[in-house]
């Protein structure tokens, strides 16, 4: 499996999914900046978080319109996998990759702190080394994480099972207080219709190595890794 | 000519900005506040000269990259 990880003007967080992904993929993930179109080789593309273009506009809109958001898009369309971390998530909503959209969080602070997330279905090819309704620590750092989208938009999502993650409390349970951000029904992270693209707020690449203070995050790369890619 | 782009948050999308807004106005001793929703203003300046088609291609720019119409609307006025 080869990552390639798309670097945007603003972005930060790209050599700490590179780590991430090295870790558990055993190959160099391949940096590829915002002006390529040329995904060849690519079976993974990683959007990673930061601020993309000083979140100019929204949070991800413009980085949604760079040519290489428009090779991301025809990736996706040919059944490649894209995960989207943070902004990356933002990225794909603006782009129209995920349904929804990410709105300033209820509070309105900017929350650096680590949260729980539940895994509701660990038969994807991002959750796979995961069990369902696993509960696993992840840290965040976002200001614009309160995930929307309309009622017909999340009844669709939860009847297709294409809700990825929930804040969650620490022994699983769905509540108000554990949904730091005020997302809509809990939702930390959703998936396309066919499960290859992956968008979440929290940063499981922060949580792959005992020196950051846990491997929580760990099973998310391991699972990329433990997919054949022909 | 001029076309200005207003931007809305579409009704029932929550704005805490707003929301927070509205409580610092509470506390300068405004009262009477129903609500106060945010918005963006972008002003165009176009080459176009013809009304019409300055209005349609300042609401293509909206509906393409100024406005994300899953949570927002937009009003296009020429100036």
């Amino acid at each position: 499996m080869q990552a390639g990880i798309i670097v945007f003007p603003g972005i930060n967080r790209e050599r700490d999914i590179a780590m991430a992904l090295e870790g558990s993929l055993g190959r160099r993930p391949r940096m590829i900046w915002h002006r390529e179109t040329d995904l060849a080789g690519v079976d993974l593309v990683v959007i990673p978080g930061g601020f993309s273009y000083g979140d100019y506009l929204r949070c991800g809109a413009m980085a949604a319109q760079s040519p290489v958001m428009r090779a991301v898009s025809a990736h996706a369309a040919r059944g490649g996998y894209v995960l989207g971390v943070c902004n990356g998530f933002q990225i794909l909503t603006e782009a129209q990759m995920l349904p929804g959209a990410l709105l300033r969080n209820a509070g309105l602070r900017f929350l650096s702190m680590d949260c729980h997330l539940r895994v509701e279905r660990a038969d994807t090819v991002f959750s796979g080394q995961y069990q369902r309704g696993q509960v696993f620590r992840a840290p965040m750092a976002h200001g614009d994480g309160n995930y929307f989208a309309d009622a017909d938009t999340l009844d669709r999502l939860e009847g297709e099972g294409l809700v990825a993650f929930r804040y969650v409390d620490a022994s699983g349970a769905v509540s108000g207080a554990a949904n730091l951000n005020g997302s809509a029904r809990n939702i930390a992270g959703v998936l396309s219709a066919n499960l290859r693209v992956l968008g979440l707020m929290p940063h499981p690449e922060n949580l792959v190595d005992p020196l950051m203070g846990g491997v929580d995050g760990k099973p998310l790369f391991d699972s990329l890794a433990a997919i054949g890619v022909a | 000519m001029k076309a200005v782009v207003t931007v809305k948050l579409k009704p029932g999308v929550l704005d805490p900005q707003g929301k927070a807004i509205g409580h610092a106005l509470e506390g300068l001793g405004f009262d009477g506040i129903a609500d106060v929703r945010v918005g963006k203003v972008i002003e165009l300046d176009l080459h176009e000269t013809d009304p019409a088609a300055a209005r349609e291609a300042a609401a293509a720019m909206a509906r393409r990259l100024l406005a994300n119409t899953v949570i927002e609307s937009f009003d296009v006025t020429l100036a």
